[in-house]
């Protein structure tokens, strides 16, 4: 890939230097070409595109249920907040209402989604700015959420759990107590790592007024989630446009004022307190017994028992999963907060049982675009802990 | 899909007060409010929305194209606004023939449509008139065709 660099006017001596697309503080294949002046950068354009796999354009080649397993490998780190979004956008498209057990299930599951993702970035982040041990701690204990995952869908990363009109399965027995030993032991293991950086002096150091993204700037480059509100501007999805249930939750968006790397850290770190809270909740919430899917022929599949014992089951069975079924003709956007930000579908259906276009509103696609404005003027060290807080996974940036 | 002139969303009825020429459709779907702004009047009905006191759009939350090959004019560019203050949505919609698919860019209103005007660029072959940097920005500078076209196989050209 070729890329052409206007160099700034009158800057002779300037040199530009290629970080990544093979770079560990990259996150991925993420290609920034620095214009250094000495070690200042003076200008940084992220390059993007190199794990592009075309999902937008694979997506109007299946069925609706088909396209839910391509969102699990958008945004990999949290693969239930694309399944939900997805489903969410499609359900509005049907005009389908999800029962409160399922709402309820995939509010608990993506907000350990949210806990399991903010973990990664803790952990990654804390390694970029050599803080090792902080990794270690993380990992061990997004482990754990994992395994709950695993416990339920069957799978640790692409679960494809949440599916048009409620849930995959029935979660096993015993899961909630799971998912208990693991929520009650995470507040002592935050406590740890703030302990080990919110007052460590390299640690401010690295990210104290570095990466300074105003609100005005924030909301023109529409920057959403953590960057956003690390800048001050209470906007969170969740609040703001509820779905699935959330204003029945008691939660606080986590703002700060600064506006620089370690108020987004002090953001995500407070937004894995208020998640601990929210799943909580969701475990008070959830009934012992009800369904997980609405009741909605030939568009949401009938119970196992159902399918076997009548004939009507059998039939829709059949056809929901050779044909498909087809949407009203119109289009829809759906937003929902992933823990990146505000991540959207636009689906249009034309009538057939395939989407005619889906448009995925990637959030660390929109925030990497303000990363010029973080890094511009700093040092190149700097460059990686803005990279860090920008929170970017390369798998949705390039779709 | 209804569609019809409507006065019934404030909005809209803002928008038709201060240029009747800047809406040709209103849309309502599922909640949704979509408008149809012809192509000349997009960068001035932009300024407004983003602009206007009570209207306060000043988040520009995603660009998208969906293309309706073989129908003419076949590309609909949607523009989703988002009021931050007042928890409101707008979708904008622009229609672009085939033969002619430009259209103003809207970066002096919000500059996070930079990159979402080259991706429209890149995969669809929108192109967006005073854009700064028009470049292709997923795939590979030196592609050719536009991949997210209908008329673009799913496999692409082997």
């Amino acid at each position: 890939m070729t890329t052409t660099i206007e160099t700034a006017a009158g800057a002779a001596q300037t040199m530009v230097l290629n970080m990544g697309p093979q770079h560990p503080s990259t996150h991925g294949v993420l290609r920034v070409v620095l214009e250094l002046d000495g070690e200042i950068v003076v200008k940084a354009q992220p390059v993007i595109g190199y794990l592009h796999t075309g999902i937008e354009k694979s997506c109007e080649a299946k069925t609706y249920s088909q396209a839910i397993t391509l969102t699990d490998r958008l945004d990999y780190l949290a693969p239930l907040s694309n399944n939900l979004c997805y489903c969410l956008a499609v359900e509005k498209l049907l005009g389908l209402e999800v029962p409160k057990r399922a709402q309820y299930i995939r509010v608990l599951l993506t907000e350990l989604t949210r806990i399991g993702s903010h973990l990664v970035w803790l952990g990654t982040h804390a390694i970029d700015l050599g803080a090792m041990s902080v990794f270690l701690y993380t990992f061990r204990e997004r482990e754990e959420i994992m395994k709950i995952f695993e416990f339920v869908s069957g799978q640790r990363m692409m679960t494809s759990y949440f599916r048009i009109g409620g849930l995959a399965l029935e979660p096993p027995p015993g899961w909630l107590d799971h998912v208990s030993r693991v929520i009650d032991a995470l507040p002592g293991h935050v406590d740890e790592y703030e302990d080990l950086l919110t007052t460590n002096r390299i640690w401010l150091g690295r990210t104290q007024g570095i990466g300074i993204l105003s609100a005005s700037d924030a909301i023109a480059m529409g920057a959403s989630g953590p960057m956003l509100r690390g800048s001050g501007v209470a906007y969170d999805v969740r609040k703001a446009f509820p779905y699935s249930s959330y204003d029945e939750f008691d939660f606080e968006v986590q703002t700060q004022t600064a506006g620089d790397c370690f108020a987004r850290y002090q953001v995500r770190v407070a937004e894995i307190r208020e998640s601990i809270k929210i799943v909580r909740q969701a475990m008070d919430k959830i009934p012992a017994e009800g369904p997980i899917r609405t009741v909605a022929p030939g568009i949401v599949p009938p119970s196992r028992e159902e399918m076997k014992t009548s004939i009507e089951g059998l039939i829709y069975h059949f056809k929901i999963f050779t044909e498909g079924f087809a949407p009203p003709p119109g289009e829809v956007y759906q937003v929902i907060e992933s823990p990146r930000g505000e991540l959207g579908f636009f689906v249009a259906s034309d009538g057939s049982a395939k989407p005619y276009r889906v448009k995925v509103r990637a959030p660390s696609f929109i925030n990497l675009q303000s990363l010029s404005k973080l890094a511009e003027g700093r040092l190149i060290a700097d460059v990686v802990a803005c990279i860090g807080t920008t929170d970017i996974v390369l798998g949705e940036v390039d779709r | 899909m209804e569609s019809e002139i409507t006065d019934k969303n404030p909005v809209v009825h803002k928008l038709r007060e201060w240029d009747a020429r800047a809406v040709t459709e209103v849309i309502e779907f599922r909640g949704e409010t979509t408008v149809l702004v012809p192509r000349e009047h997009l960068q001035r009905a932009a300024e407004y929305l983003a602009s206007e006191p009570s209207l306060r759009f000043s988040f520009l939350s995603d660009i998208t194209t969906v293309d309706r090959f073989p129908l003419e004019p076949r590309f609909e560019v949607n523009y989703h606004l988002l009021s931050l203050d007042r928890r409101e949505r707008l979708r904008l919609k622009v229609r672009l023939g085939g033969s002619d698919p430009v259209v103003h860019s809207v970066i002096p209103v919000w500059p996070t449509a930079n990159w979402h005007e080259r991706e429209n660029f890149d995969l669809f072959g929108i192109r967006f008139e005073g854009h700064p940097d028009l470049r292709r920005i997923l795939m590979p500078d030196d592609w050719e065709g536009y991949p997210l076209r209908k008329d673009y196989p799913v496999e692409g050209y082997r």
